[in-house]
């Protein structure tokens, strides 16, 4: 997953879903990633962040990595 | 494009008066329900694209080829009279990084954790105006509740002193009235300048643990703020931070007590809150004046293709009835999850105070039936005072209740 700190309006609305992967940097108020791969288990809450992210600014550029069987 | 102007028949008023103070008006639903995209031609005379639908107004207020800049060939002014705005040259009629250099400097006084941290305070303030009511015995909700809250908390945000409200109360409602003239509106907001131009100039002799004092501080001594873009965005903040958040409080009461089954839901689930005040926003969305954008390239939409130079106006109150976004989009549902309508905007320039208003909403609701669970009118329904489509905000002007 990357996030597009450029684009970020700090809005918050990641953080507001999934505050145990993204944050706001307290300097501005711009999104910080807590963690650099996401867990299936986490991959809803992701998808929600996505969805409510004004400016499109959270990517999930790889594979959802799946812990092994 | 064959005909410049195809749906004025159905748009015969703008913006259009609600008949129910529920209820988006009835006449952009249709249109919502009819196309994508409609060409109308507004008040002022001129024309412009007409969006409804939830998932374009998402799509295109995140859209770089549309500007926010009020001086972009095509914008779509709304008013006879009114070409340009109090807010041209500000940071909210600015695209990319204009916007943006303003912006980071105040959104660390907005964030989640700063919402969190102001909670306590407002809770106070909550508590505090509750305990009035319960004294006096009956409340006008508006006058003793809905307006103190949001306007306390954002003072305290910008080291704006309570007592001195009387100077922005008055003067936002003057600048957001569409009946004002230019003259009004200008005049109105001067006042409001003005004082802040006098508190700017304290906060430089004595800055204090506020906002206002912070920009002074790190923006303004440091050379990267000017004084008169510092009074200016103290302006935008004070009047974008009370009257917003008060019509939701007054209008959100009242949905609140007229779907009393929606209300014992989260009365005996008060864990429900924080979703109940997504859907009070979707549902009972108070913006009613559109978002307002100039295409500065050719844009296709479905079928259709906004042009280089067209205006174009967000209906954000229709976009949050779209049915293709939320099933059965009339129906006001506090356990429906409602998170993502557009009752804060969308794009870059979404509400840069939503996080605080959501918090003041969820405290203010929450304390307000958990302390009075059997509130009710004290007048007939048709009594409350609605305001006129003329005010760039619909609500109640006030909400006499009792318990």
């Amino acid at each position: 997953m990357v996030v597009d700190q450029d684009r970020c309006c700090g809005s918050g609305m990641c953080a507001s879903v999934a505050p145990d992967i993204f944050d706001q940097s307290p300097r501005d108020g711009v999104v910080q990633l807590l963690v650099s791969q996401v867990d299936a288990g986490s991959l809803p809450r992701v998808e929600e962040a996505l969805r409510l992210c004004p400016v499109a600014a959270i990517e999930l550029a790889r594979p959802v990595s799946v812990p092994p069987r | 494009m064959t005909e410049m102007i195809d749906d004025q028949q159905h748009l015969s008023e703008f913006p259009a008066t609600r008949t129910s103070p529920f209820h988006p008006p009835h006449a952009y639903l249709k249109l919502q329900a009819e196309r994508r995209l409609h060409r109308v031609r507004l008040p002022s005379g001129l024309p412009a694209v007409f969006v409804t639908g939830h998932d374009e107004v998402r799509r295109l207020l995140d859209d770089e080829r549309l500007s926010a800049d009020e001086t972009a060939p095509g914008y779509p002014f709304l008013y006879a009279g009114a070409f340009e705005s109090p807010l041209k040259g500000t940071f909210m009629r600015a695209d990319g990084e204009a916007h943006y250099r303003i912006r980071r400097m105040l959104s660390k006084d907005f964030t989640l954790r700063r919402a969190r941290e102001l909670r306590p305070e407002v809770e106070s303030v909550v508590g505090q105006c509750l305990d009035d009511m319960a004294s006096a015995g009956s409340a006008d909700i508006v006058r003793d509740l809905a307006f103190p809250v949001p306007s306390r908390t954002i003072c305290g945000l910008l080291g704006v002193p309570y007592e001195d409200r009387e100077v922005f109360e008055t003067n936002t409602r003057a600048m957001i009235d569409t009946t004002s003239t230019q003259e009004q509106m200008l005049g109105a907001m001067g006042a409001i300048m003005a004082y802040l131009t006098e508190l700017v100039a304290k906060r430089e002799q004595t800055p204090s643990d506020d906002l206002i004092s912070r920009l002074v501080v790190e923006e303004l001594q440091a050379g990267n703020l000017t004084r008169d873009e510092l009074v200016t965005i103290s302006l935008i903040l004070l009047v974008g931070g009370h009257e917003t958040t008060a019509t939701m409080i007054g209008l959100g009461t009242f949905a609140l007590m007229e779907h009393r089954d929606q209300l014992d839901l989260l009365l005996a689930d008060p864990e429900g809150w924080p979703i109940a005040v997504e859907e009070i926003l979707r549902h009972q969305t108070i913006v009613q004046n559109p978002i307002q954008r100039a295409a500065v390239a050719d844009i296709p939409v479905g079928d259709d293709v906004i042009r280089a130079g067209e205006g174009v106006v967000f209906v954000l109150e229709a976009a949050n009835r779209d049915p293709e976004a939320f099933p059965e989009p009339d129906r006001f549902d506090v356990r429906r999850s409602a998170r993502n309508h557009v009752a804060f905007s969308f794009g870059a320039h979404q509400c840069l105070g939503h996080a605080i208003a959501r918090m003041e909403l969820d405290v203010v609701f929450r304390m307000l039936f958990e302390r009075f669970p059997t509130l009710r009118l004290s007048v007939p329904v048709s009594d409350v005072p609605l305001r006129p489509n003329t005010v760039g905000l619909f609500g109640v002007d006030s909400l006499p209740v009792t318990w």
